[in-house]
């Protein structure tokens, strides 16, 4: 099976799906001539023209609304956000409008759009540009909430979302783009709702989405050497999410981490925790721990930036908590 | 060479109500009747609208007295096919476009018969298959969507533009130069359509904007800016023919700014005698759009007084008749609350749909609190 980035994974689904259909357009920064901030869109300028990848003025508020009214009329935008840290400037356009219209017209409008972008933080960015923000739009009723963390999960999932008619937020990250990964030659999806067994384990479950599963790879590779079997399940759709799959694997190993890159306040990795806690209760061995950002604004000093982030080390600490060790 | 600082206001009726032929827009006799008609009905509806609101019949309305030409005429000049994005002060462009008074109830109501279930406030009633886009509340933020529906009709090839409507108080939203930024780099086929009516809630128009007027703020996006009396129909609808025709043709987007003046209330929430006198709001009852149409129509032959008071007479009976039976129509279904949420009933809103039918609800007449 090929060996591919993560950016190539979503260059090609794009690729795949604009040949498929005519109504699948491209617009955001620098995503035309330029090939892209971060040239996921590589190629696509020259390939399908000025008139479906569309170069915009900077304001993420225009082109996401114009999106929405494209999509209206009929078109299946795809709308680049140079980061998702820009994309508060366009967060009403999303959760004013095209989460709200489909209901808001009692079912009668449809704003088929895939808002895609890196999310989370990645490296020297500091404060402004290194935040990750699925909390803000996964609390939305009305959108979908993507954050594959493989080249193989992105590609199927940016197809599937693609293809969707609900409003897509697609999360992707600065430092998961050259991650690879194999992907198959052949066309395939990869289901909304569905989490993944990344790795199978029997004694304790490390729940994940986004840049965070290399930690939980890594923390699981240690944990392994010590004897400790760790299973990670990730995520991959926040809105839906596969409660189902979580609570399978907790059934099984009675210990629960979750770790999420957001704040911890009101993020999916606490709304996860309270979700084990209330459903898997009968079944825990321990009280269940949530590994996140430390609850302050990102700084700029590498070591620092580091320091605020979920980590294999933390990850381990935590997991030696629900086992009583040390 | 005229001042482009200062575009001149465009009128057509005179203040003794007559037209001069040579810029009377062509419009027919029985059109002519329709938009007099719909004026006066969406006029006398309004006074209704508030008095249900007062005696708690309905929950709010924000009504557009004062602006029932500026509108209906806009809506009128350009094509069924054409996209409306409303503001929310458009009462008569959804019944020109077709809707029975009837629905227009149902959506005040926002009752079973509701085609938007409920969901929505009263002002913010949309229906696509129209091509009219139910409003956003937030300030602005429809004028940067018309301008993407009318660049995807563009892309299609399909001979349809966009109206969109909004405040003098939208002009200071980021939207404003969202929109007109964007229409003007890809001159898009849109019409933006202000109507000044001089107050965002309480803000006044100098507050608002320090230019000399709004349709100057086009040169800086690249387009051309039209002033017209926003109390004149004839004058409004021939800008907006102009700026329909130029958009079909090629020509691009064009910023209309039809100076009018709200008469009533912001909503029903609102006391305009907080913020400006008695005295201006009579000066502008002088130039009522729908007196000075009347005197239009009276001039041209096509209207005469007794006329008038049987119409007003009977648009009253059909009003408080629909009205009435609109309120005997029962409130949606609660069950209803999860549809619409996607393009389909996830399992978790089943979940919760049917924990409210069994629990929240009392599902078979128990007592829903009783343990």
């Amino acid at each position: 099976m090929p060996i591919i980035t993560y950016r190539e994974a979503l260059r090609h689904a794009m690729d795949e799906e604009m040949a498929r259909d005519g109504k699948v357009i491209l617009l955001g920064e620098e995503v035309a001539q330029y090939q892209g901030a971060y040239k996921v869109s590589q190629g696509l300028w020259e390939k399908y023209g000025s008139k479906r990848v569309i170069d915009t003025p900077i304001t993420e508020e225009g082109f996401t609304g114009a999106a929405i009214g494209a999509a209206m009329a009929g078109l299946r935008p795809i709308v680049e956000w140079m980061t998702f840290n820009f994309s508060l400037q366009a967060i009403d356009q999303v959760i004013n409008n095209a989460a709200k219209y489909r209901y808001m017209s009692g079912g009668q409008i449809k704003t088929p759009i895939v808002f895609r972008g890196p999310n989370g933080p990645a490296e020297y960015l500091a404060s402004q540009h290194s935040q990750a923000l699925q909390s803000f739009y996964a609390h939305c009723p009305g959108l979908v909430v993507l954050a594959p963390a493989t080249p193989y999960d992105a590609k199927g999932l940016l197809k599937s979302a693609i293809r969707d008619d609900n409003p897509v937020v697609f999360l992707e990250g600065e430092m998961m783009y050259a991650w690879k990964g194999e992907v198959p030659e052949e066309e395939y999806l990869v289901p909304i709702g569905k989490a993944d067994i990344k790795r199978p384990g029997k004694d304790v479950s490390l729940i994940v989405h986004s840049k965070p599963l290399k930690a939980a790879q890594d923390a699981a590779a240690e944990l392994a050497k010590a004897g400790i079997d760790a299973e990670i399940v990730d995520l991959r759709s926040l809105r839906p999410l596969d409660e189902k799959a979580i609570y399978d694997s907790v059934k099984k190993t009675g210990r629960c981490v979750v770790i999420d890159e957001s704040w911890p306040v009101a993020s999916i990795g606490s709304w996860v925790a309270w979700l084990v806690s209330k459903n898997c209760f009968d079944y825990l061995d321990a009280p269940v721990e949530l590994v996140s950002s430390e609850d302050v604004p990102m700084p700029y000093n590498h070591r620092l930036e580091l320091a605020v982030q979920p980590s294999a080390p933390k990850i381990i600490e935590a997991v030696k908590k629900v086992m009583y060790l040390g | 060479m005229p001042d482009l600082y200062k575009p001149e206001i465009i009128s057509v009726i005179n203040d003794d109500g007559y037209a001069d032929p040579a810029v009377d827009p062509e419009i027919s006799n029985d059109d002519l009747l329709k938009y007099y008609r719909l004026m006066l009905l969406v006029r006398i509806m309004e006074e209704n609208l508030l008095d249900w609101q007062r005696q708690g019949r309905i929950g709010f309305y924000a009504p557009c007295t004062g602006q029932e030409a500026c509108h209906i005429a806009a809506a009128a000049a350009i094509e069924d096919r054409d996209w409306i994005f409303a503001q929310y002060r458009e009462p008569g462009a959804i019944l020109l476009r077709g809707w029975p008074l009837r629905t227009f109830f149902a959506q005040t109501l926002g009752n079973s018969e509701d085609i938007m279930k409920g969901r929505q406030m009263p002002d913010h009633f949309g229906d696509p298959e129209m091509r009219f886009v139910t409003p956003s509340s937030p300030i602005g933020t429809q004028i940067s969507q018309a301008v993407g529906a009318a660049m995807a009709a563009k892309l299609k090839g399909d001979d349809v533009i966009s109206l969109v409507y909004f405040g003098d108080g939208a002009t200071s939203s980021s939207g404003f130069h969202d929109g007109l930024n964007f229409a003007g780099v890809f001159k898009a086929p849109v019409i933006f359509f202000c109507q000044n009516n001089q107050y965002a809630i309480s803000l006044p128009l100098e507050k608002q904007t320090a230019s000399e007027n709004i349709a100057i703020k086009g040169q800086a996006y690249g387009m051309e800016g039209i002033r017209v009396d926003g109390n004149d129909f004839p004058a409004v609808y021939k800008a907006v023919k102009y700026a329909a025709d130029k958009a079909r043709n090629g020509g691009g987007p064009t910023l209309i700014e039809a100076v009018t003046y709200r008469l009533g209330p912001h909503s029903s929430s609102d006391d305009p005698s907080r913020y400006r006198t008695r005295d201006e709001e009579k000066q502008w009852w002088q130039k009522d759009p729908i007196v000075r149409f009347e005197n239009y129509l009276r001039n041209k032959g096509l209207l005469q007084d007794d006329y008038i008071e049987s119409l007003r007479a009977s648009l009253q009976t059909t009003i408080s008749e629909t009205f009435r039976e609109a309120e005997m129509v029962e409130p949606p279904h609660p069950e209803t609350l999860f549809d619409d949420v996607y393009d389909h009933l996830t399992w978790n809103l089943e979940e919760q749909k049917q924990e409210l039918i069994h629990y929240a609800l009392g599902e078979g007449g128990r007592c829903p609190w009783q343990i």
